[in-house]
């Protein structure tokens, strides 16, 4: 396997923002270029005795779209992020809780998934729900060339021949979700994955300077 | 060995950092060795001889060995002893339900107000707003709220009086309004005198002469939340002057 050490991995401009929302008890809109999301956490709070789970906390996703119902589409990127979740949230320390994650889009410029990824992460941080670790979302396009365009906006992701988006965890950098399209080699597979590694390092890094800016106040 | 804890404090740490426990390479042969025991509080867990961070925010430390996380939730989690304001929400046998914030409704007995017998119950209506404090609190039991303490006085604890404003505030701003000599107190007293009644669970309530500077200290209050101590002081100072 090729090592990718060498090689630059461009995101483009991040911004992010915890707390904006007074309502829920956690709140960030997180911004990749253009791409924009906006989330809420609510919880632990009171659950409905059909969802109760007796040993740890029931999380529930909803991903509203810009403009009408939410489609097959949007529930599929539900399962990914709630999946996502569950794998770093600590749920068993809320047994028969509810949390809900809602997660507006605001504007789709490419690289959605790891946008909601990367905004969900932000606004259970801000609720204080206890996480065993971060996680990121890194999407990652192969163009017709065989390059690796990481974060790559709509007009990229359209030329691309596969779009991978990965969620990479904090402690030891591993993959704790992916979602793949398109057709790629199990070579690229690995590269993507190396290269998602790298770039999540880049992101945990933001993650700490805006949570320390929040903090800033109280030091 | 917490010397990797102390030249973290007061910095801000993230979910899954961790400190790892390595003993001294070295042991000194005439001081005698002893065990030194960490305390962990909120936002810290224990993983065999590491300690693991769950929640962001500041670590604090406490003489001599607690270490704690302090962070701007919102969300309030009951725990054992903590005073709260709960609203009344239903009243069902012996017990009433209150609602404190938590993800479930604590119950009160009615037998927990002091001088209450079984002939003779207290006046407390739904709702009413009490004042209380846990006695039991864990997150596989119902929480408990009692309205005495050890020795059977109310202590400051029991029913509201008519008046007043209840308001919600985030649970960092309610610690650094309980926090020993706290600063937003004093500067508070010296403006306007008030009753103040603050709750573990993010809930202030505030009685001031009138209606007027009832809401004056809310709003004052509500507006601490994300300011530093100088823009405070300097808002502070506006408002004795009649800028509100």
């Amino acid at each position: 396997m090729e090592e990718c050490g060498d090689t630059n991995i461009t995101l483009r401009e991040f911004g992010c923002e915890q707390s904006l929302l007074s309502r829920p008890d956690g709140s960030s809109s997180f911004m990749q270029g253009d791409t924009s999301v906006l989330a809420g956490v609510y919880g632990p709070a009171e659950v409905k005795v059909s969802k109760e789970i007796y040993d740890r906390a029931t999380l529930e996703v909803v991903i509203q779209p810009k403009v009408g119902l939410s489609s097959v589409r949007e529930r599929l990127q539900e399962q990914s992020v709630r999946e996502t979740c569950e794998a770093a949230l600590l749920a068993s320390l809320h047994p028969r809780s509810s949390l809900t994650l809602v997660l507006q889009l605001l504007h789709d410029d490419g690289s959605l998934l790891s946008c909601y990824l990367n905004a969900a992460c932000m606004a259970l941080m801000d609720a204080g729900l206890p996480m065993s670790c971060l996680f990121c979302g890194v999407t990652c396009a192969v163009n017709a060339e065989g390059q690796i365009i990481t974060d790559p906006s709509a007009a990229q992701e359209k030329e691309s021949r596969a779009l991978m988006t990965f969620a990479v965890e904090s402690t030891e950098h591993r993959v704790i979700m992916s979602s793949t399209r398109g057709s790629f080699s199990v070579h690229e597979l690995q590269q993507c994955i190396a290269v998602s590694q790298k770039a999540s390092e880049k992101i945990f890094q933001f993650y700490r300077d805006s949570v320390r800016r929040r903090y800033s106040k109280i030091l | 060995m917490y010397s990797c804890f102390k030249d973290k404090i007061g910095e801000v740490l993230l979910p899954g950092d961790e400190f790892s426990f390595e003993t001294d390479e070295t042991i000194s042969l005439t001081d005698t060795v002893k065990a030194e025991k960490v305390v962990c509080g909120p936002g810290l867990r224990r993983n065999g001889d590491q300690v693991l961070v769950c929640k962001s925010g500041v670590l604090r430390h406490k003489q001599p060995n607690m270490f704690w996380i302090d962070s701007q939730q919102r969300r309030y989690v009951p725990a054992k002893g903590e005073s709260v304001i709960g609203i009344v929400t239903a009243k069902s046998g012996d017990v009433f339900k209150v609602d404190v914030g938590g993800s479930e409704q604590a119950t009160l007995s009615y037998l927990a107000f002091e001088g209450a017998t079984k002939r003779n119950r207290p006046n407390v209506q739904v709702g009413d707003l009490v004042f209380c404090q846990f006695i039991i609190a864990n997150k596989d039991m119902e929480p408990e709220l009692v309205c005495i303490d050890s020795a059977g006085r109310a202590n400051g604890m029991g029913v509201f009086g008519a008046g007043g404003f209840l308001f919600r505030v985030s649970l960092g701003l309610v610690r650094r309004l309980l926090a020993p000599r706290s600063d937003i107190i004093s500067d508070l007293e010296k403006l306007l005198p008030c009753e103040l009644v603050v709750g573990m669970n993010g809930r202030v309530w505030v009685k001031a002469g009138s209606v007027q500077q009832t809401l004056v200290v809310a709003n004052l209050l509500e507006s601490c939340e994300n300011m530093t101590a100088p823009q405070r002081q300097a808002l502070f100072r506006r408002v004795a002057q009649g800028a509100l």
